[in-house]
């Protein structure tokens, strides 16, 4: 809490940090078994800052759900972990190498773990028999996204119905589910990715290394720049180069880009971020460029 | 830099897409990407110009129909300001989809078509926002390019909807011409249109005064989550997390808890960041008391001398939401207010209001999906609540079927003069 001006109004990051604090406490209160989807990107790092802030000085009464491709950055994982000791989370993890193993799910050649996770993800619902997730989604990432309640209720398929949404008023929550149905809850519908940028800066929050500057192999595809590691298969014109990179989000490397980027520092990240003319996803994520309304078909399957 | 939430309404053709897009456009906030997929999806279409609505219009069946199915939340800044919009559907159909998107905004911006003048929709639009007290109101004449930038045109439209103003409780109203097509008036300003010395509307939006739109006196904090750390560091630590919704609390305040009436002080205001002096509507904090009383989710904290009213019986006006069965007298439903839910019986439905003429009719037996009535219901547990006039958070309420589990209806307390 930043400081207060002599006419009560909060600043506009203030006014954020409140809003999804308050969603994250009613979700607590009302739904039995939640729990915080967690990927190790910068959007749950935020999440799970405001999810310590909501419960504190008590800890975090809910386990953070890891669901875990396989093709992460090892870098992203080693610090998940270090993060889960820091906070005395409670950790579980829902595997794609071992549902891949099970039969549970198919790899098709050339193509990512990114629809696979979302087997998974239900799966980990299933299991954990959770009754709210808490996400890490912002409105302004994508334009199916910004249709979406803060409460987004999932059907016993977790199937998202974009025109069956319940209308959401005021800041009064209908978390009400049956048994086998959930809420997906995401505290920071409302922030962009400036807003999270500028939030990590004030409140010193830690992130995976690769969201700075670093030298990198990589390769050029599809005018993305690729991590040249052993879950993506190089064709023959690919050649891979090193370069300085970042990345502006994290997903698996057999998909996610890393831009050119000399910004060491979260002042470099903000000051790249305020004047970039493409936005996240657009620019490094594979996975929504397939057809226009991609994001609403994979949500209406169960994904985030 | 502060936060101002708008709602856009108007018209199926209105252009209200349109307008946002050009906002978005105008003030920089959109990204070549996003651009790039609006111009590929207008050619497809073999639209004539990049159709902006695409940007909103993020639904498959949204862009298959060209309407505006849902609300859509877009971000934008200025160096002043940042900014949510809640773009609102316009067809009667998803009137719930524009009271959702109404309910927090501090100011709606109302769309009119210049060469058509106010419709039914856009005085329904107006009426709603009004009853949802959006304390900003704007009237945007749109389309002014199609009309030669007629004053005339625009004074007319102007005087008519003052004349329809006089029936609502309208605080702040601003008229503005611009074309959202053209960019005229939008963010910057026309030079066609040199009889119009108003601001232009991101003008407006970045200037708009809303610091005095929240209640500041009567202090309200309804308790959402007990805070008690099983830790041997935090013993004996109870306090009660929740969002402050009216006045300003103090440490070393005298506090009154509801229902049990008990009064006590404030002994401490705690964040994670530290403790706090004082707190104000929208922060969420943890609150100490002096005396270990029993206070649970859903009890309400304010001052002994300006308590809210304590009742089971509530007069209040109803927006029906649902589309498997209407409101009757008779029906039973879960009721959520602050953070309360109780079992609520409705006593009586007094009237519906219809919403274009404003006429009450006091035959009517039940509310259909989208309908305004006035009805009385009976809870099972009492509410803390306040006039929705002098207070949204502690005034608002809905409705829930128990068994679909639902959200029915909104309802807003007391507000019997439109």
């Amino acid at each position: 809490m930043a400081t207060t001006t002599h006419d009560y109004r909060l600043s506009q990051l203030d006014a954020l940090e409140a809003e999804g604090i308050h969603v994250i406490r009613e979700a607590a209160a009302e739904r039995e078994r939640p729990a915080l989807l967690f990927s190790g990107g910068k959007d749950s790092c935020v999440l799970l800052h405001l999810a310590v802030k909501a419960f504190w000085p008590a800890k975090v009464p809910f386990p953070v759900l890891h669901v875990d491709t396989g093709h992460n950055f090892p870098e992203v994982i080693e610090f998940r972990d270090r993060l889960v000791e820091q906070f005395g989370l409670r950790l579980e993890v829902g595997s794609v190498e071992q549902a891949i193993a099970d039969g549970r799910v198919h790899e098709r050649p050339g193509q990512g773990r990114n629809r696979l996770q979302t087997q998974v993800l239900l799966d980990s619902i299933q299991k954990g028999n959770f009754d709210a997730l808490f996400g890490g989604a912002r409105r302004d990432e994508e334009k199916a996204r910004a249709k979406e309640r803060v409460f987004s209720f999932r059907d016993e398929f977790s199937q998202w119905d974009p025109k069956g949404q319940r209308p959401e008023l005021w800041n009064l929550y209908n978390t009400r589910v049956h048994p086998g149905e959930h809420m997906r809850v995401f505290p920071l519908s409302n922030w962009t990715e400036l807003d999270i940028w500028d939030y990590v800066a004030r409140e010193k929050i830690e992130l995976p290394s690769i969201y700075f500057a670093h030298v990198r192999k990589v390769f050029e595809r599809d005018g993305m720049l690729l991590a040249d590691s052993d879950v993506i298969d190089r064709r023959e014109e690919e050649t891979v180069f090193e370069e300085t990179v970042r990345y502006r989000t994290v997903g698996d490397m057999s998909c996610t880009g890393a831009v050119e980027s000399s910004a060491a520092s979260v002042e470099d990240v903000i000051a790249e971020v305020a004047v970039s003319r493409v936005t996240e996803r657009g620019a490094t994520r594979a996975d929504d460029r397939t057809s226009e309304a991609a994001m609403e078909d994979r949500k209406r399957e169960g994904y985030f | 830099m502060d936060l101002l939430r708008f709602a856009t309404a108007g018209s199926v053709d209105d252009g209200k897409s349109t307008l946002i897009g050009r906002l978005l456009y105008d003030s920089k906030a959109i990204f070549e990407d996003q651009l790039d997929s609006v111009e590929q999806a207008s050619q497809k279409r073999g639209d004539e110009y990049t159709d902006l609505a695409l940007l909103t219009d993020g639904l498959r069946a949204e862009r298959e129909q060209g309407i505006t199915i849902d609300v859509a939340y877009r971000y934008f800044a200025t160096p002043s300001r940042k900014f949510i919009i809640a773009d609102t559907p316009g067809h009667v159909q998803y009137t719930r989809n524009m009271v959702t998107g109404a309910s927090t905004a501090n100011l709606g911006i109302v769309l009119v078509d210049a060469r058509t003048g106010l419709s039914e929709q856009s005085r329904r639009h107006a009426f709603l926002l009004n009853l949802l007290r959006v304390p900003h109101l704007v009237l945007a004449i749109n389309k002014m390019d199609l009309v030669d930038y007629d004053e005339d045109v625009y004074r007319k439209i102007r005087e008519e909807f003052e004349v329809f103003a006089t029936r609502l409780r309208l605080n702040d109203l601003t008229v503005i011409p611009l074309s959202a097509l053209k960019g005229d008036n939008v963010v910057d300003r026309s030079d066609k249109m040199p009889w119009y010395t108003g601001s232009t509307l991101l003008g407006h939006l970045e200037n708009v005064h809303v610091a005095s739109d929240r209640n500041l006196i009567d202090v309200r904090f309804p308790v959402q989550y007990v805070v008690r750390p099983k830790a041997k560091e935090y013993h004996d630590y109870r306090g009660y997390a929740g969002t402050v919704v009216g006045g300003v609390m103090k440490v070393g305040d005298e506090a009154l808890a509801l229902p049990s009436g008990f009064t006590t002080q404030i002994t401490a205001i705690d964040t994670y960041d530290g403790p706090v002096e004082e707190a104000f509507p929208d922060m969420a904090v943890v609150v100490r008391l002096a005396d270990n009383i029993d206070i649970s989710r859903g009890d309400m904290i304010c001052r002994p001398h300006n308590q809210p009213r304590v009742t089971q019986d509530v007069d209040a006006m109803i927006c029906w939401m649902s589309e498997s069965g209407g409101l009757r007298a008779g029906g039973r439903y879960l009721l959520k207010h602050t953070t309360r839910t109780t079992r609520a019986i409705v006593k009586d439905l007094q009237y519906e209001l219809n919403i274009n003429t404003l006429h009450r009719d006091e035959h009517a037996d039940s509310l259909g999906l989208n309908e305004i009535g006035r009805v009385t219901l009976r809870t099972q547990q009492p509410l803390f609540c306040d006039d929705y006039g002098r207070n949204r958070e502690t005034g608002g309420f809905i409705l829930i079927d128990e068994v679909t589990n639902q959200t029915v209806a909104a309802g807003m307390v007391g507000l019997d003069k439109n």
